[in-house]
């Protein structure tokens, strides 16, 4: 049992998610993706006369409720099957994080940058309104994003979405050798 | 009903993403700062067995549950693939993750992601409503 409790290595992890690939298409031909539920509920919700969400969103509502259940497998995975603890990453990574201002490594996320009390800063406002905002515009743009393009997309060898993997790797390397540093400092 | 075994899958996904850490934003950063090979493997290893999993589905031609032929549509190359690409990475490395942990965050407690997967969500609204005016 100790070893559910222990954070799980990338081979166990890695290839655990790779079965999701086979699970949903054989489950019924469902192609696994993420960043389509976004659409999805500006479909349902906010629909506003725009062609691009004016589609029947309920004949693909098998999303929603996988979304809803990573949101249930996140609670029992955190509440049920972990010890709280710090995560252990690269003392480098760790060093050059404090150099660039962020206090808090207890959790998954720094709480100095990623709370409540910091939503109304300039530095909360931009690492949790700004990057979310990016995050769903650029996916829908690309397309997809790690799930639907890398995972998806690479597994079934279609070259286009080997194309956006590289772009988000791109991207993510600018914003975090060039720019989030500064970021960090507002 | 037929959409709860989706959920089900979903549940495991959302376990898999807090057991391994991928929600954490300090993976993240260790992943673009090539400071550790965790997120490649996971990555790597889960392109790995997704490829092996069609080749096998393929060869055998499995169906589904229902007994239907397996069909993975094509993606076709659009530019919106490289510029939305390089929005989404800029994102990801900020938030210090993609759609998925997010809810999968949201789930672990971080109540406040609530508002980053709002944002995300207007940012899908506003490419949809810019769609035709950007380049593709």
């Amino acid at each position: 049992m100790n070893i559910i409790f222990q954070p799980w290595p990338w081979y166990i992890a890695g290839p655990l998610i790779g079965l999701i690939v086979p699970a949903l298409l054989l489950l019924g031909n469902k192609t696994f993706g993420i960043s389509s539920t976004l659409r999805q509920v500006c479909a349902a919700c906010i629909p506003a006369n725009i062609s691009f969400f004016n589609y029947d969103w309920k004949k693909e509502s098998w999303n929603l409720f996988f979304v809803l259940g990573v949101i249930i497998g996140g609670f029992i995975a955190t509440y049920f099957l972990s010890v709280p603890g710090q995560v252990s990453i690269n003392p480098a990574t760790a060093a050059l994080l404090k150099q660039e201002g962020v206090k808090d490594f207890s959790g998954l996320l720094p709480q100095d940058v990623f709370s409540f009390s910091q939503l109304f800063t300039l530095r909360g406002f931009v690492f949790m309104i700004a990057g979310g905002f990016l995050v769903g515009f650029g996916t829908r743009y690309a397309g997809g994003c790690t799930s639907g393009h890398a995972i998806m997309g690479i597994s079934s060898l279609q070259w286009p979405s080997l194309v956006a993997t590289c772009c988000f790797m791109v991207g993510g390397f600018i914003m975090t050798w060039f720019i989030l540093p500064y970021l960090l400092q507002l | 009903m037929k959409n709860i075994k989706f959920l089900i899958v979903g549940m495991l996904f959302g376990i898999i993403l807090v057991k391994s850490q991928v929600i954490s934003w300090f993976r993240i950063q260790e992943m673009f700062r090539l400071q550790a090979f965790h997120m490649y493997g996971v990555i790597g290893s889960a392109i790995v067995v997704g490829i092996v999993s069609i080749l096998l589905i393929k060869r055998f031609q499995l169906k589904t549950i229902h007994d239907e032929p397996i069909v993975i549509p094509d993606k076709k190359f659009h530019w919106g693939n490289v510029y939305g690409g390089l929005i989404f990475g800029l994102g990801w490395a900020i938030t210090g993750a993609c759609p998925g942990p997010l809810f999968a965050q949201i789930g672990s407690g971080f109540s406040v992601i609530i508002i980053t997967l709002l944002s995300a969500i207007g940012g899908t609204w506003v490419y949809g409503l810019l769609k035709e005016k950007l380049p593709h």
